[in-house]
């Protein structure tokens, strides 16, 4: 795939810079989806590319990272964690943090005897990235 | 088709361009984050997707249209993609539409033996054969 990303001139001018193919090959990876015409295929591809950008943009405005100039992981697992929009990437951006600590949380919950995930108050300290 | 985990990837190249030219000049981007975003578009198409079909069923049909994927942007509480991706697909059609009439102009030509300029014209046809591959694996339904 890529051949509509393969022309060099027309960077910024063209129209959807991801790959119709490659989309294409995610969308039927879904065992429910018989076919797709192609006018579904160029919007999903476009509207994939105004996601990264919104998903960028977001983050980087809304990021508790202490750098400035950066975007970092941690600000785009805060965003998925804050933003109900993006939600559904929460299991996908999980939050970082360190081994010790989380080995820590894993015995307290044995002793405990909770089978529950309920790692809200350790998750908001610990942000550093393992 | 069995996909391998690559191929449900998008290309870090195109990722990291459209990154860069949202983010304002001078913003870095750890690899970690361009990484987790890539992938983040991955699971946002399985998504969109998914969304678009239920809406595709609802209508009783089999093959996902436009209509489709914009309610599923709605549904997904997108809305603010909605306008300008029906900007795009304007677009989009036009030239769709220019590509089939440039074809079939080429196809008379060739019928009158004007095989050089065929060969010229190679590198457009690369994109139009590949569209015309798709346009054969799917049922095209006008909405």
């Amino acid at each position: 795939g890529g051949k509509m990303a393969a022309r060099p001139s027309s960077g910024e001018n063209r129209l959807v810079s991801l790959p119709l193919s490659r989309i294409r090959v995610i969308m039927k990876s879904s065992p429910e989806v018989s076919s797709i015409n192609q006018d579904a295929l160029f919007l999903t591809a476009k509207a994939t590319e105004l996601f990264v950008q919104y998903l960028a943009t977001y983050s980087y405005k809304h990021g508790r990272g202490k750098e400035k100039n950066a975007l970092t992981y941690s600000d785009l697992s805060h965003t998925a964690e804050e933003c109900e929009t993006f939600q559904f990437l929460a299991d996908i951006l999980p939050k970082k943090i360190l081994a010790s600590k989380y080995l820590k949380m894993l015995e307290k919950e044995k002793r405990e005897g909770e089978g529950g995930e309920d790692e809200e108050e350790d998750e908001e300290e610990n942000e550093d990235e393992t | 088709m069995a996909e391998r985990p690559e191929d449900l990837n998008l290309p870090n190249a195109v990722i990291t361009r459209i990154i860069k030219e949202a983010l304002p000049d001078g913003v870095n981007i750890s690899k970690e984050a361009r990484s987790a975003i890539s992938r983040a578009a991955s699971v946002f198409v399985l998504y969109a997707t998914s969304c678009a079909n239920n809406f595709a069923m609802k209508g009783k049909r089999k093959t996902l249209n436009a209509g489709d994927v914009l309610s599923a942007m709605e549904e997904m509480e997108f809305q603010r993609f909605v306008a300008p991706l029906k900007e795009s697909l304007e677009v989009y059609r036009r030239e769709q539409k220019g590509k089939k009439e440039a074809r079939k102009d080429k196809d008379k030509k060739a019928d009158s033996e004007e095989q050089d300029k065929s060969r010229e014209e190679e590198n457009e046809d690369d994109d139009e054969r590949m569209e015309e591959e798709e346009q054969n694996d799917e049922e095209e339904v006008d909405n």
